[in-house]
């Protein structure tokens, strides 16, 4: 058993435990945290298959951005989370009996494919090919490039429809308005005003 | 590297039932759910890697790339409706997300 196993074994079993901690905990703080593990140890599976842009492009992307905002979310919510777990144990049967078939029919594919299929007995990416970025580069921005421009409206339309899911205008905030401003003349902008001695003037 | 196809394969099959099954017991708190999808969508990515590495072909990862594009915007508009939500109710049931209705 040589080093790649032992660092398979590790990572794939922290992966499992800390999904089934993502599912079961009480606390969702403890979920999110959960989350990011499960999350580094995915990155260390890529790293194990060679793929290593990926695997930073996971922790940034996932750790750095997405869990973040998961945790943001979470702790700005003021949300009784004890009564949100009230059925737990009734749709625990059935969602055990679904995820077992589930699971028992997705080994017997993969080891259907795995044994027979395009990828039986092959050997991963050698490690003097050209660097994972390269290769990655190199079909991205060439066979790949109209996806690649397609991803990043995917982005931009994400981006436009949280902002304006959430942005709300508070009524008394003062904004600029430079038409306004510069529209003043002195008949809108001064009043003469008689004041009585002693008394002042109400704003 | 010893460690074959299948092994990526099993536990990749692993974390998705496990995300299925969040998305089942915890069918009440939809921050958990979204975190069900994520898990879902991270075991896709392993099944993609992996068959790309033992393919010989980089297109599996690219496609993984874009997958990881879609889960960051989904979770993003999916946590921008949950704060409305919960701006519009004062809690996060997901029984009475109907009246989000237009």
């Amino acid at each position: 058993m040589d080093l790649s196993a032992i660092a398979f074994d590790i990572l794939a079993a922290v992966m499992l435990f800390a999904g089934a901690a993502v599912i079961t905990a009480r606390n969702p703080v403890h979920s999110v945290l959960f989350l990011i593990l499960a999350f580094f140890s995915g990155a260390g599976l890529f790293v194990l298959l060679s793929a290593e842009f990926l695997a930073m492009l996971l922790i940034v992307v996932y750790v750095g951005a997405v869990a973040v905002l998961f945790l943001f979310v979470v702790m700005m919510l003021d949300v009784d989370f004890v009564s949100l777990r009230s059925g737990f144990a009734q749709y625990l049967p059935i969602g055990l009996l679904v995820a077992g078939a589930l699971l028992v029919e997705m080994i017997f594919v993969s080891g259907a494919v795995a044994s027979s299929g395009a990828a039986a007995h092959a050997k991963p990416i050698a490690a003097n090919a050209a660097s994972n970025i390269e290769q990655i580069g190199q079909v991205l921005y060439t066979d790949y490039v109209y996806l690649f421009q397609a991803a990043g409206l995917v982005l931009l339309v994400a981006m436009i429809g949280a902002i304006t899911l959430t942005l709300r205008h508070k009524p008394g905030v003062k904004r600029q308005s430079i038409a306004d401003q510069t529209a003043r003349s002195k008949k809108t902008g001064m009043a003469i005003i008689k004041v009585v001695t002693g008394k002042g003037i109400e704003e | 590297m010893s460690v074959g196809l299948p092994a990526y394969l099993a536990v990749a099959a692993c974390l998705f039932t496990i995300g299925v099954l969040g998305i089942f017991v915890n069918r009440r708190n939809i921050i958990i759910v979204l975190m069900s999808i994520e898990l879902i969508l991270l075991a896709v990515n392993i099944n993609l890697v992996a068959f790309s590495a033992f393919l010989h072909d980089v297109t599996g990862q690219i496609f993984a790339m874009f997958v990881l594009t879609v889960a960051a915007a989904e979770a993003a508009v999916g946590l921008a409706i949950l704060v409305t939500f919960f701006r519009n109710r004062g809690d996060i049931a997901v029984d009475h997300a109907n009246m989000m209705k237009g």
